[in-house]
């Protein structure tokens, strides 16, 4: 970006030069599209691009900047989507065969706010098929590469969203995250990845995997970016009946107030065994930077803690195995040919169409879900995710926010646990618990191992408060 | 492997029939060994006495009290009225096979 300062890198310092005439939103879309073309053959962040759309786009803000109008916030900052969020027209994979070539016939309600405060879309970005992964070595398209490291993944689901970022092949993306395939890739990454408290941000356009799960959340290199994003996708939608009405503050307002005072905890069972070394070690120096900045730093503890990723894959694949009943060949996205019954070509499409993580956790979710095994499994997981949401509803009687690794390792290197389903289940051990609690979240980087790679700290917040954890995110970011 | 198996390859094969899913023999064994991996760690949640837990299905559940969940002010039930929807020719574009007002699909009903 040699024609560009530093600061125009952001989502105001693009807004603000494109205000002032000092560049036009044509021609930051087209430093960007030159990146992805220098980079992403590397990389394989994005799944399809589409320069004339992104510079039809721009053309609009530059209309709107020669006419002297005020500019909407995200106006030409340019924008990758996860590609299991619809926008018309545009392919919309979810990372899987069963969806390639399909048009969604609608735009994702977060994805139209983007358009409409002025965003430009580049592409649509690789994952883990229908969300299902920690390493984005479930996608049917083939793994993203980590910027940092090509022989790492990026992790997962939103890996191309995070290395997208991380590359400079975009300025902002947007995620989804279900058990935290937001915050874990941008950890991986090293940039910020939000998990917005459930029911913030509206699901109308998210191709579902475990929908009292699923939430879309931004990914930026700052805390400051990814708010303004988050303020411009957050709300209530009556296409989304778990959209909340509360009102969206502005989360850039209290950024700068620094963590003199707050009441931050430290859960002893994130730090226990199975963390790396060089992970705690940062994590907890930047702990002692936030204590010497003014905070307060509390141990707490969170006792069913252990019992998350189990409660996590019970209740995530009983709810993918109805979610994904949906994929059988009839409305949209593939049909096997030459089936002679209408059961056979359920079966034979869905058996084309899917990969092997996606058939193992519908067979998981069908299990647990059946008859015999439903108290067993499915009640009981319930009734820990209850346990484990009111273990924090009673930490933040205590603590204004919670701080945690993202990940218990950085980047592990591709193909290192694709043979082993529990070992890349347990690289979620420190996100799956605010997925089942609601709470929000966001990662934010905080050091990097001797070997160069990124390590990300977990602020968790009270549900709705993602003013709070921000104000700490970027206390972490500027010490 | 672990010593009391969970999922025989009886269950194995009845799980895919119930999910549509038509598996190798391959596959068969291959997710009937994951499955079993899998529900052996999820076996720990049997440690905790949860008798007297009612179980969570989503969040909103903790956010409200019931007496205000059950208030007119909260319901998040939109009003019924119509509304326009997707458009018929839009939606029947991403259909395998259409005669562009039903979704056709292979024999059902054998005669």
């Amino acid at each position: 970006m040699s024609t560009m300062t530093a600061a125009a890198g952001s989502v105001e310092g693009i807004r603000s030069a494109i205000a002032k005439g000092e560049t036009t939103a044509a021609a930051v879309t087209e430093i960007y599209q030159a990146r992805i073309a220098g980079e992403d053959p590397r990389i394989h962040a994005f799944l399809s691009v589409d320069r004339e759309y992104a510079l039809a786009q721009a053309a609009r803000i530059d209309d709107m900047a020669a006419k002297g109008e005020s500019l909407p916030k995200l106006a030409g900052v340019p924008f990758g989507i996860k590609d299991v969020l619809t926008l018309e027209g545009f392919a919309a994979t979810a990372g899987s065969k069963i969806l390639e070539g399909y048009r969604p016939p609608y735009t994702a309600t977060a994805v139209r706010k983007l358009a409409d405060a002025g965003a430009v879309f580049l592409g649509k970005l690789n994952c883990d098929e229908f969300a299902m992964g920690s390493s984005n070595e479930n996608s049917a398209y083939g793994p993203v590469h980590n910027p940092h490291d090509l022989e790492r993944v990026p992790g997962g689901s939103s890996g191309g969203s995070a290395a997208a970022v991380a590359a400079g092949m975009a300025v902002a993306t947007l995620g989804t995250d279900t058990g935290g395939s937001i915050r874990q890739p941008a950890s991986f990454c090293g940039v910020v990845g939000v998990l917005p408290t459930y029911g913030r941000v509206s699901r109308y356009g998210l191709i579902a995997f475990a929908s009292s799960l699923d939430r879309i959340g931004p990914f930026a290199a700052t805390i400051r970016d990814a708010a303004t994003v988050l303020g411009v996708i957050a709300g209530h939608d009556v296409m989304d009946a778990t959209s909340s009405p509360l009102p969206v503050p502005d989360y850039t307002a209290d950024l700068d107030r620094g963590v003199k005072g707050m009441k931050l905890g430290v859960p002893a069972e994130y730090f226990a065994e199975g963390l790396d070394q060089e992970v705690r070690a940062a994590i907890e120096a930047g702990i002692e930077r936030l204590r010497a900045a003014g905070a307060e730093i509390r141990p707490i503890s969170l006792p069913h803690t252990r019992y998350a990723i189990p409660t996590y894959y019970v209740i995530a694949t009983a709810e993918a195995s109805s979610n994904l009943a949906r994929f059988d060949g009839v409305r949209y996205g593939l049909r096997a040919p030459q089936s002679d019954t209408l059961a056979g070509m359920y079966r034979r499409t869905r058996d084309l169409g899917f990969g092997a993580e996606v058939k193992r956790r519908i067979l998981l979710g069908t299990y647990v879900l059946s008859h015999g095994y439903y108290d067993a499994y499915y009640r009981k997981a319930q009734q820990v995710r209850r346990l484990l949401t009111e273990d924090f509803l009673g930490a933040f009687r205590e603590v204004d926010a919670i701080l945690t690794p993202t990940a218990p390792t950085p980047a592990f290197k591709i193909g290192e646990k694709s043979d082993d389903p529990v070992a890349m289940y347990l690289a979620d051990i420190y996100t799956v618990t605010a997925s089942l609690a609601g709470i929000c979240g966001v990662s934010v980087p905080c050091g990097k191992s001797r070997g160069g790679l990124p390590i990300g700290m977990q602020i968790l917040g009270r549900h709705f408060d993602e003013a709070a954890i921000f104000r700490v995110g970027q206390a972490v970011e500027s010490l | 492997m672990p010593e009391t198996e969970r999922v025989s390859p009886t269950d194995i094969r009845r799980v895919a029939e119930l999910a549509n899913l038509e598996l190798t023999t391959e596959e068969e064994s291959r997710m009937r060994r994951d499955l079993n991996a899998i529900l052996d760690y999820v076996a720990q949640l049997g440690e905790l006495d949860t008798a007297q837990v009612e179980p969570m299905a989503q969040v909103s559940e903790v956010l409200v009290a019931p007496e205000e969940a059950a208030s007119e002010k909260l319901s998040v039930l939109r009003d019924d009225v119509p509304r326009p929807c997707l458009d018929r020719e839009r939606v029947m574009a991403a259909a395998p096979e259409t005669d562009g007002v039903f979704f056709k699909v292979p024999k059902v009903i054998e005669r």
